[in-house]
């Protein structure tokens, strides 16, 4: 009898994980650590404080493979600051990003034209200047990406962007029970 | 009660029932070692050689006796020395709380006199790391580190406490051990549990009755016995299942013991340099059933075709474990001692003679040519097992000594075989050894090595002698760094690169400069009278070194090269 155990997909492709830990010093390169560890690169690592002052929300986002980004998760999942760790799936998920662009516009035909860029990708302008617009634009990636092709033909001057963060559509939560989850804090809460 | 943190510390070590530590002072612990000077009556400290020996003293001093181990060291070169020990027992999952002082606060970051990121550095070695910088967290953080290392998996945890820390005072009151889980820190994480009061959850009942399922389809079972069994001293519990399941039963290295290895379901190691019948049967098994193993690359040395005609079933209390070297077909999580127990409860007794005929028909120890008048391993190992009591303690260090030491000396119970399995640390041997026999000053503790490792860190022998805790050393000479040399051998065409060690010292007089005896022997005869003068100085408390010749080009074997099936011996 031979089974199938051993067929996993071995494609890398881009994960969001949704992680909340403790809010203490530390944590946070404790949690990067982990992902130089495994050897792979953070494509993206947002943190906030959550409903709970005490608890803060990760996003973290890695180009990996199936078997790699299940060991990442159980990992991330053990560490004593975590409370819980969620893969969300691509198809449930709404990502946000926003991005700051700072363009040359030193006319205001030019400056009129990336208004209107502005306001086709339902952006704002927050900053503006005799030589520069700074607009704030909120997407995922795609959008991003377009407006960064349509900008760059105006001279972007420096960007800056906040990294990806993420929640799942519906009702579903990071806090919602499950087997594993139980599982995993079984090794950790034990006492 | 107001104390300061240094007090509060000796409070919170009585606390957990600590009477020992092993450290080493320096300028920033000098606090925590003045107020230890004041409670020496209650807590002894073992001053060793040097902070790594320490940290393995504390490291098998928790193998050996269950409890948690303590050790202290100084900031900067302190902490660093302590690495080695610290990855040693993390990747062994031993429980020690690893207690360090750095810099003031004020001093903090500047690159101050002896001043290292010891959080940082202990980050990827610990389960857990705590920087204390304000006196008033301290008990809380100690009670939650020691709860911490002793918990679900078990492992090393350091605290760092700020040298002003140990002057400030704070208000300590004392609190029993059993009520530490309903207060502070501790209290939260534990109520951050999915299920509220979680102290031992039952493992899943669904997962049970699929095994049992399972093991009633089998015809072909085998178990493998893995460290979580003597972690949490399962072994009674496994040694019934074996029986009630009638299966060939293998261990890992850190399994040593928990299943006996003159035991006739017993298949001596699997893996590298498992046994013909362990290897045969993993790969011959319909049914593998690892407990508190985690398929280590010296175990499942290609994990694809590892048991590639059974069904795997992985028992363990680390969820981050499954599927993590060996996808498995089946995994039941919680403690091996529970989770057996209630199989034990539900399978009836099993009969598979025909399977273990076949299983028993490869041989499970390693033959020696007899006419060589040189000594064999086996003979040596053969030879110290019927010399000593029966529940010897014996520590090893890394290479070729460690893997004859678990091929031929038939280990008894959890608890006596202490060798660094996971980290591979060669120097671990006298440190941890030390550290046993203080735990348990009634049994008689040894300490296999080899020329390489005895050299690393021999100056452990100025600490067995001046607390009187004796150690018998048996060197297993071959005058080379033996491991190494073998791979050179097989794999490089025998280009013995900085492998031969045809240098210093002599160990008869190196034991002599540390007021002890030893004697190099050569033959049998020899070895047995070196044996005999070694217990009747071990009955004075004094230790002993036995220096045995080996040949250099005796072999471990069987021998299966890493990435390759498991039963392709390169040799036999």
């Amino acid at each position: 009898m031979l089974n199938n155990r051993n067929d996993v997909s071995t494609a890398e492709t881009r994960r969001t994980l949704s992680v909340l830990v403790d809010n203490k010093p530390g944590v946070l390169s404790q949690i990067a650590r982990l992902f130089t560890r495994n050897g792979y690169n953070i494509e993206s690592f947002t943190a906030g404080t959550t409903i709970d002052e005490d608890i803060t929300r990760l996003t973290i986002e890695v180009t990996a493979d199936d078997s790699h980004t299940e060991l990442m998760v159980a990992q991330l999942s053990k560490m004593v600051p975590v409370h819980s760790v969620k893969l969300l799936e691509a198809e449930h998920v709404i990502r946000r990003e926003l991005v700051l662009f700072k363009v040359h516009a030193v006319t205001s035909e030019v400056r009129n034209e990336i208004i209107q860029v502005a306001n086709i990708f339902r952006g704002s302008v927050i900053d503006v200047s005799r030589e520069t617009l700074t607009l704030s634009i909120i997407g995922d990636e795609k959008k991003i990406d377009g407006v960064r092709d349509i900008l760059e033909g105006f001279g972007i001057i420096e960007l800056a962007r906040t990294g990806m963060i993420a929640l799942e559509r519906g009702k579903y939560t990071i806090n919602d029970e499950s087997k594993v989850k139980g599982e995993f804090n079984y090794g950790k809460n034990v006492l | 009660m107001l104390m300061t943190g240094a007090k509060i510390l000796m409070e919170c070590l009585l606390e957990q029932g600590v009477d020992t530590v092993f450290g080493y002072p320096g300028g920033t612990n000098l606090n925590v070692y003045d107020e230890l000077y004041k409670y020496s009556d209650k807590i002894h400290n073992y001053l060793t050689s040097h902070e790594q020996g320490a940290a393995h003293a504390a490291d098998g001093y928790a193998r050996s006796t269950g409890r948690v181990g303590v050790c202290f060291a100084t900031s900067g070169p302190g902490a660093t020395n302590l690495t080695t020990g610290i990855a040693t027992a993390h990747l062994d999952s031993s429980p020690v709380v690893f207690i360090t002082c750095n810099v003031s606060g004020k001093l903090l970051g500047k690159d101050a006199f002896q001043e290292a990121d010891v959080i940082g550095i202990m980050m990827p070695i610990t389960k857990a790391q705590y920087l204390v910088r304000d006196v008033n967290t301290l008990a809380d953080d100690v009670r939650e580190a020691f709860a911490l290392a002793r918990s679900g998996r078990p492992g090393p945890v350091l605290i760092d406490i700020l040298k002003d820390v140990t002057t400030q005072t704070a208000d300590y009151e004392y609190l029993p051990r059993e009520q530490h889980y309903a207060h502070g820190s501790l209290g939260s994480l534990m109520m951050r549990a999915t299920t509220s009061a979680l102290r031992m959850p039952e493992p899943d009942r669904q997962d049970i009755e699929t095994l049992v399922k399972m093991i009633d389809e089998s015809d072909k079972p085998m178990l493998i016995c893995g460290g979580g069994v003597t972690r949490s001293r399962a072994h009674m519990e496994f040694r019934e299942f074996a029986k009630k399941l009638d299966a060939p039963t293998a261990i890992t290295l850190m399994g040593g013991g928990s299943m006996p290895g003159d035991d006739p379901l017993s298949t001596g190691m699997i893996g590298m340099h498992g046994s013909q019948a362990s290897n045969r049967a993993c790969d011959g098994c319909d049914l593998l059933i690892a407990v508190g193993c985690r398929f280590s690359d010296r175990v499942a040395l290609k994990p694809s075709t590892f048991a590639r005609n059974a069904r795997i079933v992985h028992i363990d209390i680390d969820r981050a474990e499954i599927n993590k070297n060996v996808r498995t077909d089946h995994h039941i999580i919680g403690n091996a001692k529970v989770v057996l127990a209630q199989l034990n409860a539900m399978i009836p007794q099993y009969d598979h003679s025909e399977w273990k005929r076949y299983v028993f028909s490869f041989p499970r120890e390693t033959e020696y040519d007899a006419s060589t008048s040189a000594l064999t391993p086996k003979e040596i190992l053969s030879t110290i097992s019927d010399m000593m009591p029966e529940d010897t303690i014996v520590a090893t260090d890394v290479g070729e000594h460690q893997m004859w030491s678990i091929q031929h000396f038939h280990f008894s119970y959890p608890g006596q075989l202490l060798t660094s399995g996971g980290f591979g640390t060669m120097g671990f041997g006298l440190g941890a050894a030390i550290g046993a026999k203080i735990g348990n000053p009634e049994k008689t503790v040894i300490h296999v090595t080899g020329d390489g490792s005895f050299r690393m860190n021999c100056n452990e022998l100025s600490t067995e002698a001046y607390y009187k805790a004796p150690v018998i050393t048996f060197i297993f000479n071959n005058g080379c760094l033996g491991m190494v040399r073998q791979w050179q051998e097989l794999m490089y065409n025998g280009r013995y690169s900085a492998t031969i060690l045809d240098r210093g010292p002599d160990f008869v007089k190196l034991a002599e400069a540390y007021g002890l005896k030893g004697r190099r022997v050569s033959s049998p005869e020899e070895l047995t009278d070196a044996i005999k003068e070694a217990l009747s100085e071990y009955s004075e408390g004094r230790g002993y070194i036995v220096e045995c010749t080996v040949a250099q080009s005796e072999l471990v074997r069987p021998m299966v090269n890493g990435g390759t099936h498991i039963t392709e011996f390169l040799l036999n």
